[in-house]
């Protein structure tokens, strides 16, 4: 290919890419009137009033609280969960290990909506809907299988005499897990730390399907209501959009590296 | 190569090496097995009851909610024809976009390097605030592709996107392509980043051209992650629900409606019962669509 015709290729696409993402940006900060009469041009007078509706008029901030200890508390047990699991089926010899790993792993290619009747069901005979816990107990259940699959993928490659060498140390099971492989797994944790985070800050399914009242929204959920409150009001939905967004842009912004190496894990099948 | 029988005692003998192994095991697959695994199962039960989740009896219906959904369902049918064309509109866009810029993005400068992390964006972004975003693009009176479409003069283009039943969701699947292909790039990156420089040399040599050298090195070698993207790809075309609910509202119009859309619906109905039923139709056709593919993807990498 000419070098005429991969720019050109490449500069379109960085235009398809860049222009709906300008205009959320510049137009949470327009009104109505001056996103439809220019919406690639940047506000003339920058109003804050769009996010002055967002946070009195709806229960955004509380809603964001809500993804913040939905999204830290299931990340991190489906983590620790997880790398449990990932440690005990890299040291199982023989078919067991393959069988428990096929068991979780099939869960990625199982949609959630199978199984959302039973799941609520049960979740209401536990007392589990409606509340931040149960909320949190869907979450981690639905991320197990990815998050066992991007750590243990990581912990096979560990080599055998690294074992070897805790155990002749004295170390059983759970000292090698504690102080051998844990820190040798920080990156490939993080990874999937991340893959976690994002598929939970953005999830709907389990919150429209578990929450009803208010106080229990988390972000997406309130973003969905947003769409039947301001209909066609852009300027306050790309605010709701800025908000909800905002932590997983200001993290990937740092965290750059393992961010596409965790989402790349988690769709490497 | 053939391996010795097992006796009972080594297999006792493994057992017994692997058991402290297998406790760290436990937790993830009885959280797991509780709240996901016994549920699908337990989907099976509910499909043959027409149960609406409140009352306290329910009849048992067998097979009738498993036939109403294949022969007498035309909302089903109608997400399900849906759900297809979304797919393969998602799967054929995604796939050749993210294959054209790995190719375009292949080699690691710093252009090449930041130009990856920009297409990369959309991926972190929640399916409703994307949503939002197409929103507006999509809109039909002054939304931004129709106010382009007459900036540059080309009234005849203007098009009530999501509002046209037949290609509504089609435009849907560009969306969905348009959140995705900078991650999917990524994958392909990694594969083609595996093959040797010389083969590509050697054909040069033997004066072999571009597309040539693509079909008889590139695709055949970067077999494995097109087998990668492909399947994710079909997964999540399965699994859009939030795309659909964020454009579409909540339920969502029949133009737009997909199988998950549809399950949820149902279920919102408090036919607890059938929706179960159309849920375990629903893991049939994923199935039955991730083994025609697979075949049809090994059959298009061999060597011609």
């Amino acid at each position: 290919m000419t070098q005429l015709a991969r720019r050109t290729v490449l500069a379109v696409y960085t235009l398809i890419i860049v222009v709906p993402l300008l205009v959320v940006v510049t137009g949470a900060f327009k009104t109505r009137s001056e996103l439809v009469d220019s919406p690639l041009g940047l506000p003339t007078s920058p109003t804050l009033a769009n996010l002055d509706r967002v946070f009195s008029t709806q229960s955004m901030g509380t809603a964001f609280l809500n993804s913040v200890i939905v999204t830290l508390a299931a990340v991190l047990v489906s983590l620790f969960v997880a790398s449990l699991a990932a440690f005990g089926l890299a040291r199982i010899r023989g078919r067991w290990g393959w069988l428990v790993f096929g068991f979780l792993v099939l869960g990625m290619a199982v949609p959630a909506q199978t199984a959302i009747v039973p799941q609520y069901v049960l979740f209401r005979q536990l007392g589990l809907l409606n509340s931040l816990t149960g909320l949190v107990v869907a979450e981690v259940v639905v991320s197990l299988p990815v998050a066992v699959f991007i750590l243990t993928g990581f912990m096979r490659t560990l080599p055998g005499e690294l074992f070897e060498a805790a155990s002749m140390d004295g170390a059983g099971p759970w000292r090698t897990y504690r102080s051998v492989v844990l820190p040798l797994s920080r990156p490939s944790l993080a990874a999937a730390a991340i893959f976690l985070f994002v598929i939970t800050w953005n999830d709907l399914l389990y919150p429209l399907l578990f929450i009803s009242t208010p106080d229990k929204r988390t972000l997406p959920l309130v973003l969905l209501g947003f769409k039947g409150e301001f209909l066609t009001d852009y300027p306050v939905l790309f605010t709701g959009v800025l908000v909800a967004s905002a932590p997983l842009v200001i993290i990937y912004v740092f965290l750059q590296r393992y961010f596409v190496a965790g989402l790349t894990a988690g769709s490497a099948r | 190569m053939s391996r010795p029988p097992r006796s009972a005692s080594s297999w006792r003998a493994g057992l017994r090496r692997d058991l402290p192994y297998l406790l760290f095991v436990v937790p993830a697959v009885a959280l797991y097995g509780y709240f996901f695994a016994l549920p699908v199962l337990q989907s099976f039960q509910y499909a043959t009851t027409d149960w609406d989740g409140v009352s306290a009896t329910y009849e048992t219906v067998g097979l009738d909610n498993l036939t109403r959904v294949l022969g007498d369902d035309s909302l089903f049918t109608n997400a399900l024809t849906n759900n297809l064309w979304f797919l393969l509109t998602v799967v054929v866009v995604q796939t050749l976009m993210s294959l054209l810029l790995a190719v375009l993005l292949v080699r690691n400068t710093r252009p090449s390097t930041f130009l990856r992390a920009l297409f990369f964006v959309p991926a972190i972004l929640s399916s409703v605030s994307v949503a939002f975003v197409w929103s507006f693009m999509y809109e039909p009176g002054d939304g931004l592709l129709n106010q382009g479409w007459s900036a540059i003069g080309l009234d005849s283009m203007r098009s009530s996107y999501l509002g046209e039943p037949g290609m509504a969701i089609v435009y849907v699947g560009l969306v969905q392509a348009w959140a995705h292909i900078g991650q999917l790039m990524i994958i392909f990156i990694a594969g083609l980043q595996q093959i040797p420089a010389e083969l590509y040399e050697a054909a040069e040599l033997d004066g072999a051209g571009t597309w040539t050298r693509f079909r008889h090195i590139t695709w055949p070698l970067i077999a494995p992650a097109t087998t990668i993207v492909v399947s994710y790809t079909t997964i999540q075309s399965f699994k859009a629900f939030d795309l659909i609910l964020g454009l579409s509202g909540n339920p969502p119009s029949a133009s737009l409606d997909i199988l998950s859309t549809r399950i949820y619906t149902t279920y919102s109905d408090s036919e607890f019962g059938y929706a179960a039923a159309q849920s375990i139709i629903f893991m049939i056709i994923i199935a039955a669509v991730t083994v025609m593919q697979r075949r049809a993807l090994r059959l298009s990498q061999q060597e011609v």
